[in-house]
C-alpha cells in the first residue's frame, strides 16, 4: 500500500456494470446468426458471399470514414450489425456490387455523415436498402423460391406479398411455410421461427423491450383484420418480424422511453398496413420504420417519464 | 400478481440497479481500533455552516470536549476524539468536498480521558432538552449525508409527522457497518428509535432493511419482541435494489407515497433516520456521550475486510493496517461506497462522521463513447429522470434547459452511470450542470 505514490482521483460511481456498446452489438450479431443460417439454408451459399460483402464493406467504410474525420476507429460491432441487416433485407440474388454500394451508403451517408453511431436519424440498414431500391430498381425485383441445394441458382418466384403470388397451398400449409420460411422473399425475412428465436435472445439479454415487437405486430394484425385482410398472413409474410425485432428496436433511431416506443411501434404498424393494402408497393416495413425514425425526435420531445414527486402545477413555471 | 413478477416480465417499471453486493465483511464482528496517536478533525463534517474553533494551540483537551462550536442552527459542533494537546489549527483538504477546510490536530496523551458525562432518562426529559442534547453532542446523519440531526428532528409545526422510517437498507455494495450494528447493537438502536418517536410524537416506526440482510431482519425483530411496552415499531424487509437507502426511494417503498419535487420526507409525514444515527442518539440523550466515533467498514482489495470502530480524525491508513495484506495493485481509496463514495487524495485522509466505509480498489478508467440512446439511464433512474438529456444539455452549454428535465430532482446516486454502455460519467455532467445553474442563479 505505502509503495503506491499517488492515489487516483475519479468521480463516482467507482463501480460500473457490464454493459458496453460492443457487448450489445455482439449479442445482436449472435441473435442474427440464426436468420443468417436460415437464409443460407433457403437460398444457398450465395447468401454467404452477400453477407461477407455487406459486413466487409460496412466495416471498411467505417474505418475510412473515421480516418477522414480524424476520429479513432472503434471496433464496436455496430458496422457488422448494419452490414448483416442490410443483406437480410435484400433479395437473395442481389448482385454483390449492389450490396457493396448499399453497405457503403449505410455507413458513409446514413451513419457517419450524421455524426456516427448515436447521431444518425435513420436506421442505417434500412436507409441503405431504400437507397439501392430507388437506384437499382430493376436489379432488385428478382425474387426466387427457396432452393433445393446450396449451389442451386434458384427459380424466379413471387413473394407472398407480391402481385403475382398464387399458391396452391391450403391456408394452414401457407401459414406453416411462412412460419418456417419456405417461401420467396428477402434473404433473412422469410423464417418467422428463426427471427423469433433471435428476438428471444435479445429479450433474454434485456437488449430490447417486448413492447416494440408486440405493439408493432399487434397493430398490423388488428388493422389488417379491420381492413378485411387476413391478419395472420400479414404478420407472417414479408419483413415484419425482422423489422419488429431487429430494426424498430434500434436504440439510436427509436424513442427513448417505453411510452415513446409504443407510439413508434403503433405508428409503424399503421404505416405497414396502409402501404401494403392501399399503396402501390407490396411491402411497407422498410418505409414504415424509416418514417417513424423521422418523427422520433418529436416523440422524444413530448413523451417523457414522470419525475419522482412530480407536481403538475409547477409545469407552468418551468 | 406480485410486483416482483410484474417487474421481471417488464410489465412494471423497475427503477434502480442491482450491483454485486460484495459484502465480504458481513460476518466480521465490529472491532475496536487502538486509539490513534494523533487525530485530524476537519471543522466541517456535516452539511451546513462550518464549526468555529473554540480551542487554541497548546490547549489540553479531553475526549468529548467541544473543540469547535456550531455556527448557526444548521451546523454541528466538533468534539475532541482523543485526550491530549491541540497541536495545530490548520487547513486540510476536505475528504468530502476536496476543498480546503479548517481542521484541528490533536496529539494524544495516551490517557483516553473523557469529560464528565451526564446521563439522563429520556422519559424525564422534555423535547427541548432532548434536542439540545442531540445538538450539543454533534449528532449528524451517519448514513453518509451528515445532515445535522437536531434540525431534522425539529420539523416546522405545520408539518404533521406520523411515521419514523429507520434506514437500515445499506444499499451500497461492500458496506456492512450498519448491518453489523443491527446485529450487535439492536437494543441501542431501538432505544434511539424510542427517543426519536418521543421527540416527534409519532406512533409508528418502520425499520427498513434490505432483504439481503436476513440476519439483521431477524435480530431487529427479536429485539422488538422483547420490548416491555411494545410501541408500533415494525421491521420491514425492502427489496435489495440500489439506491434503496436513498431517503426518497425508501419513503416511496415504505409509505407508497412520493415526496413532492423539491420537498423533504416531512412533506409526506415521515422522518428518516439511519440506524447508526439512532444508536448515536441513544448515546447522546441517555448517556450524554458526544459523537466521537463510528463503525467503518474497511473493504475491497484487502485480505481481511473488517468493521472497525474508529475515532474521528483517525487516518484511514491506520485502519487499513489492521485489515491484513492490501493488494499491491490498489491505487484508489474511496470514502463511502463504490456508487456514491469519494476518492481520497491520500491514505492520511481522516475518518469523519459520514465515513461509513474505506474502500480500497484498483482504478477503472474507461473511455467515454457517444451515447447510443439505449435508454438504460432512464430505466434505472429512481427519480424518473432522463439522465442522458442532462449530458446533452451540458455538452452544448444549454444550462437553461436543465430545469425542464428536472435536474434538481437528481440525487446523484449513479445508477445511470453504472448502467451506461458508453461509459459516460453522467453524474459528473449532472454535477457540472447543477454548479453552472447555481452560478447563474437559476433555481
Amino acid at each position: 500500500m505505502h509503495n503506491v505514490s499517488k492515489l487516483v482521483l475519479s468521480p463516482a460511481p467507482h463501480l460500473r456494470g457490464n454493459a458496453s456498446i460492443g457487448r450489445d452489438m455482439y449479442i445482436v450479431t449472435l441473435a442474427l446468426l440464426l436468420p443468417c443460417a436460415g437464409a443460407v439454408y433457403f437460398f444457398g451459399l450465395y447468401v454467404l458471399l452477400m453477407l461477407a460483402t455487406g459486413v466487409l464493406c460496412a466495416v471498411l467504410t467505417e474505418y475510412v470514414a473515421k480516418l477522414m474525420r480524424r476520429q479513432s476507429f472503434l471496433m464496436d460491432g455496430s458496422a457488422i450489425v448494419t452490414g448483416i441487416l442490410l443483406v437480410l433485407v435484400m433479395p437473395p440474388r442481389t448482385p454483390l456490387w449492389i450490396i457493396a454500394v448499399g453497405s457503403v451508403f449505410c455507413i458513409a451517408i446514413a451513419k457517419e455523415a450524421f455524426g456516427g453511431l448515436g447521431h444518425n436519424i435513420f436506421n442505417p440498414a434500412l436507409a441503405g436498402r431504400a437507397f439501392v431500391t430507388l437506384s437499382f430498381a430493376s436489379a432488385l425485383t428478382r425474387w426466387i423460391a427457396p432452393v433445393s441445394s446450396f449451389m442451386a441458382d434458384g427459380v424466379t418466384a413471387a413473394t407472398p406479398l407480391g402481385e403475382g403470388f398464387v399458391t396452391t397451398l391450403s391456408k394452414g400449409a401457407l401459414y406453416k411455410a411462412l412460419f418456417l420460411g419456405n417461401v420467396a422473399g428477402s434473404v433473412g425475412e422469410t423464417s418467422v421461427l428463426l427471427i423469433l428465436i433471435g428476438g428471444a435472445i435479445l429479450l433474454a439479454f434485456g437488449l430490447i423491450k417486448w413492447h416494440v415487437p408486440v405493439f408493432y405486430i399487434g397493430t398490423v394484425f388488428l388493422l389488417s383484420w379491420i381492413m378485411g385482410q387476413d391478419p395472420l398472413f400479414h404478420i407472417l409474410a414479408g419483413g415484419l418480424m425482422l423489422g419488429a425485432f431487429f430494426m424498430a428496436t434500434d436504440y439510436v433511431t427509436s424513442p427513448l422511453t417505453t411510452g415513446g416506443k409504443i407510439i413508434f411501434a403503433v405508428g409503424a404498424g399503421i404505416l405497414v398496413v396502409v402501404i401494403r393494402v392501399l399503396g402501390t408497393m407490396p411491402e411497407g416495413v422498410c418505409y414504415s420504420i424509416l418514417l417513424m425514425n423521422a418523427v422520433t425526435p418529436l416523440i422524444d420531445r413530448y413523451v417523457r417519464p414522470k419525475p419522482y414527486g412530480y407536481i403538475p402545477t409547477t409545469r407552468k413555471e418551468a | 400478481m406480485n410486483t416482483h413478477v410484474l417487474e421481471v416480465l417488464g410489465l412494471r417499471h423497475r427503477a434502480g440497479v442491482h450491483p454485486p453486493a460484495r459484502k465480504l465483511a458481513r460476518s466480521r464482528a465490529i472491532e475496536h481500533t487502538p486509539l490513534p496517536n494523533k487525530v485530524i478533525l476537519p471543522l466541517q463534517q456535516h452539511i451546513g455552516a462550518c464549526a468555529k474553533a473554540a480551542v487554541k494551540r497548546g490547549d489540553q483537551v479531553k475526549v468529548g470536549q467541544v473543540i469547535a462550536e456550531s455556527d448557526g442552527f444548521v451546523s454541528a459542533p466538533i468534539h475532541a476524539t482523543i485526550s491530549g494537546t491541540v497541536k495545530q489549527i490548520t487547513t486540510i483538504t476536505s475528504p468530502v468536498t476536496g476543498q480546503p477546510v479548517p481542521a484541528i490536530i490533536i496529539e494524544s496523551d495516551g490517557k483516553n480521558e473523557w469529560i464528565e458525562l451526564v446521563s439522563a432518562d429520556p422519559e424525564n426529559l422534555s423535547n427541548e432538552q432532548i434536542l439540545t442534547r442531540i445538538q450539543n453532542t454533534g449528532i449528524v446523519g451517519m448514513g453518509g449525508a451528515t445532515f445535522p440531526t437536531h434540525v431534522k428532528l425539529k420539523p416546522p409545526p405545520q408539518k404533521h409527522i406520523h411515521t419514523l422510517i429507520v434506514n437500515g437498507a445499506e444499499c451500497e455494495p461492500y458496506i456492512t457497518a450498519d448491518d453489523r450494528l443491527m446485529l450487535e447493537e439492536a437494543d441501542r438502536i431501538i432505544a434511539g428509535v424510542k427517543i426519536v418517536m418521543q421527540v416527534l410524537s409519532v406512533t409508528r416506526a418502520h425499520i427498513a432493511i434490505e432483504d439481503n440482510k436476513p440476519q439483521a431482519i431477524e435480530r431487529m425483530g427479536k429485539a422488538l419482541a422483547q420490548l416491555s411496552s411494545p410501541k408500533r415499531i415494525t421491521v420491514v424487509a425492502v427489496a435489495a435494489r440500489y439506491p434503496m437507502g436513498a431517503e426518497k426511494t425508501l419513503v416511496k417503498s415504505i409509505l407508497h407515497a412520493e415526496v413532492p419535487e423539491g420537498g423533504l420526507p416531512m412533506d409526506v409525514g415521515a422522518v428518516v433516520q439511519n440506524v447508526a444515527t439512532l444508536a448515536a442518539i441513544y448515546d447522546a440523550v441517555t448517556l450524554g456521550k458526544p459523537l466521537v466515533e463510528r463503525v467503518v467498514t474497511v473493504a475491497g482489495m484487502v485480505s481481511e475486510p473488517k468493521n472497525l470502530i474508529a475515532r474521528f480524525g483517525t487516518a484511514a491508513s491506520s485502519l487499513i493496517e489492521l485489515c491484513g495484506e492490501p493488494d499491491t495493485s490498489i491505487d484508489q481509496m474511496i470514502f463511502g461506497g463504490p456508487m456514491m463514495g469519494i476518492a481520497q487524495p491520500s491514505y492520511d485522509s481522516p475518518i469523519i462522521k459520514g465515513t461509513n466505509c474505506v474502500l480500497l480498489k484498483r482504478s477503472d478508467f474507461r473511455d467515454e463513447h457517444s451515447c447510443i440512446r439505449c435508454g438504460r439511464c432512464i430505466d434505472s433512474c429512481p427519480m424518473g429522470l432522463m439522465p442522458l438529456m442532462f449530458v446533452n444539455c451540458v455538452k452544448k452549454g444549454e444550462y437553461e434547459t436543465l430545469p425542464k428535465y428536472h435536474i434538481a430532482n437528481c440525487v446523484e446516486c449513479g445508477a445511470c452511470a453504472y448502467n451506461c454502455p458508453a461509459n459516460i460519467p453522467l453524474v459528473s455532467y449532472i454535477k457540472t450542470g447543477k454548479t453552472e445553474l447555481q452560478k447563474r442563479g437559476v433555481k
